[in-house]
């Protein structure tokens, strides 16, 4: 009997120690909402009595349905013919069985059928179905798009859509990516026109890469002003499966291979505005894809923590020179860096999901109030810090719990030897469900882009003031002080970045001060969760151990004020 | 809402994860070392009666004899989609065999009444007897269909199923009511988040007395007015006792139970010689006679 909830201690002591309060009363809008639902909480310790039940309930459909299905999924994947993609039969049953368990619209509200949960619990849900099946968490994660609709969307459209989304009856995509534009996306061409007596607007053009392309349901991305070229010309649509629109082929990938991946055509497709015209871009699809981000990192770090478990198991069984081999130092090593790693994405990543709570709750108290004066300044002034927050924790999550998924993946078969290589393991599917996390909803290198503007801005720092006064002692004593002499050299380097006035230079260096942010960030949150569970001292110190040098050596890349790469790369690459 | 289905599920022992002694000295099953769980076929049971639910329209109601906490098994079922569950529980049911239990059962349908049809899980993992389903039905004078997996139809009248035999199946029609025993031939569904959500808060009379009790608190009143606010949001499960079915006493429990259990013994199966079969016509005859000879075949 495997329950990927109960199983998980990272995971319970996430739940147990986040403190969700205020996430909760600001999402239950101070527990009014059951007067009206028999199901929503009545108080805190309601609500987290629900999260933990449904979460037991949902480690339970993952650890003892889903994940036994995953090798076959990935073995035999969806089928296409005719323009038609039929998912396998064990991920039909799969999407059954999450429909009824009920959380096919874990965020949305109570009033569309929703359960209202915020997004911390739904990306711990997340972490768990990719810890099953990396691939099923994409058709998972689509519920995102019915809370781009409610964010946006009219009246009408969310009482049209989204009791379908919550109840499981309809599924989503996001249509964003065309041959020409990927990381680009303001190039984006896909052509909407309006009927100038209807009002009707049409899609014309193509997407590629597109996931579950074959939904009943799709947000576009497309552009409604004439002759414009740049992001402000975009605007975002839905439209639902129809004939126009043609899924032309689906691709042969090296992973996440339940879930099809489309390339559509649009031939005229009706489709309808969803919020204002030329937002599309800038404001709706940059919503949209800071929760995918969280969602994906929560995806990289279930696959990270299944491969973790993996090679623990084998090297715990697996004998060479008449021992296990997890007495060796390099084995034992490696081990603890898979295992240490995971539960720093982990401590990030629900960092992070509770800030994106605050700042939705936050962001609608500002946004949804009928008089705006009434709005009290405390709500404006949390709102702000909690936006700027997210906006720099967002993609530095999705960075690292992606990467270092990467890294655990790769190292787990590496602890398997030979074994690992082959197919009849599953350490080989999590090194190839592992590889896409980092790529799509942004590349790493586009995390940076994202990232490091509030790395320069210096963002962390009041997180940093209040994680330094906290009362450690003895070894994490130690540890807090390696890390505020860290802190300080990370202000120096960024100083010592932005003094050179050089673009390139600062483009070049940005992944390396970013990385030394979470180091920093992660080193301090590690240390604090340390104090209230001793048992995870070894943890923090083992992260903090090992980001020293990794640290040092980004900061004397990036101290070293040194240009040959800027100036002579041409030459490298060319010889 | 066309018809009324009432399912009577058991919460058993898990003999699948035995944790420490699963034996008394004595003979008898050390529940203390064993988890409860739902029954596995009454799940099964459960589930098809939820799918006849969508597919006819029906009231799930959901009933099982047991002491107090079997009342676990029934906010399961809620959690799967029930409608209403009643716990059957008395100290005088305690010890039943396979005969007091169905009488128990019995009574406890004719109490509700007016039902259509009654589910049961094919057996329960604790005594493998496979019994009680069809003892009810003999009890209550219904037509019977054991082995169920699936219903093909379903009108007022009659109910059409597939029943699982050897080698295959075969599909039978009877009458309504009607009394199906089910095999693990569905996939139960998990349960629904929102259902959990509701439904954790349901309470039996013993539970809310034992609530108010752990808060220092015994207002009479306040225990009858918290009651019917339990009802009023249908949190309400159902206890009734021996007497509330109007159970004899003679028939129930203990009392009520032919059954001796003299000893039981762990037999564990274990490989002997092996026996080469020349691989003809003839060897086959020859090893046909002998399987028939021995009575392992015929
Ligand atoms: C399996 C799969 C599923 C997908 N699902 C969807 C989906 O559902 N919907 C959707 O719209 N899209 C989807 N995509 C597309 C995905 O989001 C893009 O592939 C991704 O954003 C990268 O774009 P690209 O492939 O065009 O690469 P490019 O943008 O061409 O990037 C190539 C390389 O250049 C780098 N690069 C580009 N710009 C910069 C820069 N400014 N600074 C530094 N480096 C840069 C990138 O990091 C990368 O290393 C999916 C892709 C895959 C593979």
């Amino acid at each position: 009997m495997s329950n990927f909830f109960t199983d998980n201690e990272d995971l319970m002591f996430a739940l147990d120690n986040l403190e969700l309060e205020e996430v909760t009363a600001l999402k239950e809008d101070d527990y009014k909402y059951a007067a009206e639902f028999p199901h929503a909480p009545v108080d805190f310790n309601d609500a987290i009595d629900n999260y933990r039940r449904v979460l037991t309930e949902i480690g339970d459909v993952t650890g003892e349905r889903i994940e036994p299905r995953s090798r076959t999924v990935d073995a035999e994947g969806p089928h296409f013919e005719d323009g038609v993609v039929t998912y396998h039969p064990l991920t039909q049953a799969n999407l059954r069985d999450l429909r009824n368990a009920g959380v096919m619209g874990v965020m949305l509200p109570h009033k569309y059928g929703g359960l209202n949960f915020p997004n911390t619990i739904y990306t711990m849900m997340t972490e768990m179905v990719s810890r099953a099946d990396g691939s099923l968490q994409n058709l998972f994660g689509l519920q995102d798009i019915s809370e781009t609709i409610y964010e946006f969307g009219d009246e009408e459209q969310k009482d049209r859509y989204l009791p379908g989304f919550a109840s499981g009856e309809y599924d989503g995509s996001m249509d964003l990516t065309e041959p020409d534009s990927g990381s680009d996306l303001q190039s984006v061409r896909l052509k909407a026109t309006q009927d100038p007596k209807t009002g009707q607007w049409h899609l014309d053009g193509m997407k590629r890469f597109i996931t579950n392309g074959c939904a009943k349901v799709h947000l576009v991305l497309a552009r409604s002003e004439e002759g414009t070229s740049d992001g402000r010309g975009l605007s975002m649509f839905i439209c639902e499966s129809c004939p126009e629109l043609v899924v032309r082929r689906i691709e042969d990938k090296m992973g996440i291979h339940g879930v099809a991946t489309c390339e559509l055509q649009y031939n005229h497709v009706p489709a309808q505005l969803c919020g204002q015209r030329k937002r599309g871009l800038t404001k709706y699809v940059m919503s949209l894809m800071n929760g995918a981000r969280v969602a994906i990192a929560g995806q990289a770090l279930g696959i990270a923590e299944a491969a973790y478990r993996e090679a623990r198991k084998y090297a715990a069984e697996r004998e060479q020179f008449k021992q296990t081999i997890d007495k060796f130092p390099a084995i034992y090593d490696m081990l603890a860096r898979m295992k240490v790693k995971t539960v720093a994405a982990r401590t990030l990543l629900y960092h992070t999901t509770k800030v994106v709570d605050l700042r939705q709750g936050y962001t609608h108290i500002v946004e949804h109030a009928k008089d705006a004066a009434a709005i009290p300044q405390e709500a404006r002034a949390a709102q702000k810090k909690y936006s700027k927050l997210a906006a720099v924790l967002t993609p530095m999550s999705k960075a690292y719990c992606t990467e270092i998924a990467n890294q655990v993946a790769y190292d787990g078969i590496q602890i398997h030897g030979g074994t690992g290589f082959m197919r009849d393991f599953n350490a080989e599917r999590y090194y190839r469900d592992a590889r896409i996390t980092n790529i799509y909803e942004g590349t790493t290198q586009l995390q940076v882009v994202a990232a490091i503007g509030g790395v320069i801005q210096r963002v962390l720092e009041p997180t940093y003031d209040e994680l330094a006064a906290l009362p450690y002692d003895g070894a994490l004593d130690r540890m807090t002080s390696k890390l505020a002499d860290m802190r300080t050299k990370l202000g120096e380097a960024v100083e010592f970045v932005k003094a050179r006035k050089d673009s390139d230079y600062q483009n070049l260096m940005a992944r390396a001060l970013v990385e030394m942010e979470i180091y920093v960030l992660v080193g301090y949150l590690m240390t604090r969760d340390a104090l209230k569970d001793r048992r995870r001292e070894a943890l923090a110190e083992k992260f903090v151990i090992d980001a020293e040098p990794e640290f040092e050596a980004r900061r004397l890349l990036a101290m070293s004020g040194d240009n040959t790469t800027i100036d002579r790369h041409w030459e490298i690459t060319e010889y | 809402m066309g018809y009324t289905i009432l399912v009577f599920v058991k919460q058993v022992p898990d003999t699948q994860n035995i944790t420490g002694e699963a034996m008394k000295p004595d003979g008898t099953v050390n529940r203390a070392a064993l988890p409860a769980i739902f029954n596995p076929e009454d799940l099964n049971a459960l589930e098809l009666g939820l799918q006849l639910k969508e597919r006819f329209g029906a009231k799930l109601i959901v009933g099982t004899m047991g002491p107090p906490n079997a009342a676990e098994v029934l906010r399961e079922s809620l959690y799967r989609g029930a409608d209403s569950t009643i716990l059957l529980t008395d100290r005088a049911f305690a010890g039943a065999d396979t005969l007091a239990t169905s009488y128990a059962l019995s009574k406890c349908a004719e109490k509700i009444g007016n039902f259509d049809l009654i589910l049961c899980g094919r057996q329960a993992i604790d005594g493998d007897t496979a019994q009680v389903g069809p003892q009810l039905a003999e009890k209550l004078a219904l037509p019977q269909i054991a082995y169920v997996e699936d219903v093909e139809s379903l009108s007022k009248k009659k109910i059409r199923a597939r029943r699982s035999i050897e080698g295959g199946y075969e599909v039978v029609e009877g009458p309504l009511p009607c009394l199906l025993t089910v095999v693990e031939a569905n996939e139960p569904r998990p349960a629904n988040a929102k259902n959990i959500m509701r439904r954790k808060k349901s309470m039996t009379r013993s539970e809310l007395r034992k609530a108010h009790a752990d808060a220092n608190y015994t207002d009479a009143e306040m225990l009858v007015d918290e009651e019917e606010k339990l009802k009023a949001k249908g949190l309400w499960i159902e206890e009734l006792s021996a007497a509330d079915v109007g159970a004899e006493e003679s028939r129930i429990g203990l009392k009520g139970s032919p059954t001796k259990v003299k000893q039981i013994e762990s037999v564990v199966l274990r490989g002997a010689d092996f026996k080469r079969i020349d691989p003809s016509e003839d060897g086959i005859n020859a090893l046909m006679h002998e399987l028939i000879e021995d009575h392992t075949l015929g």
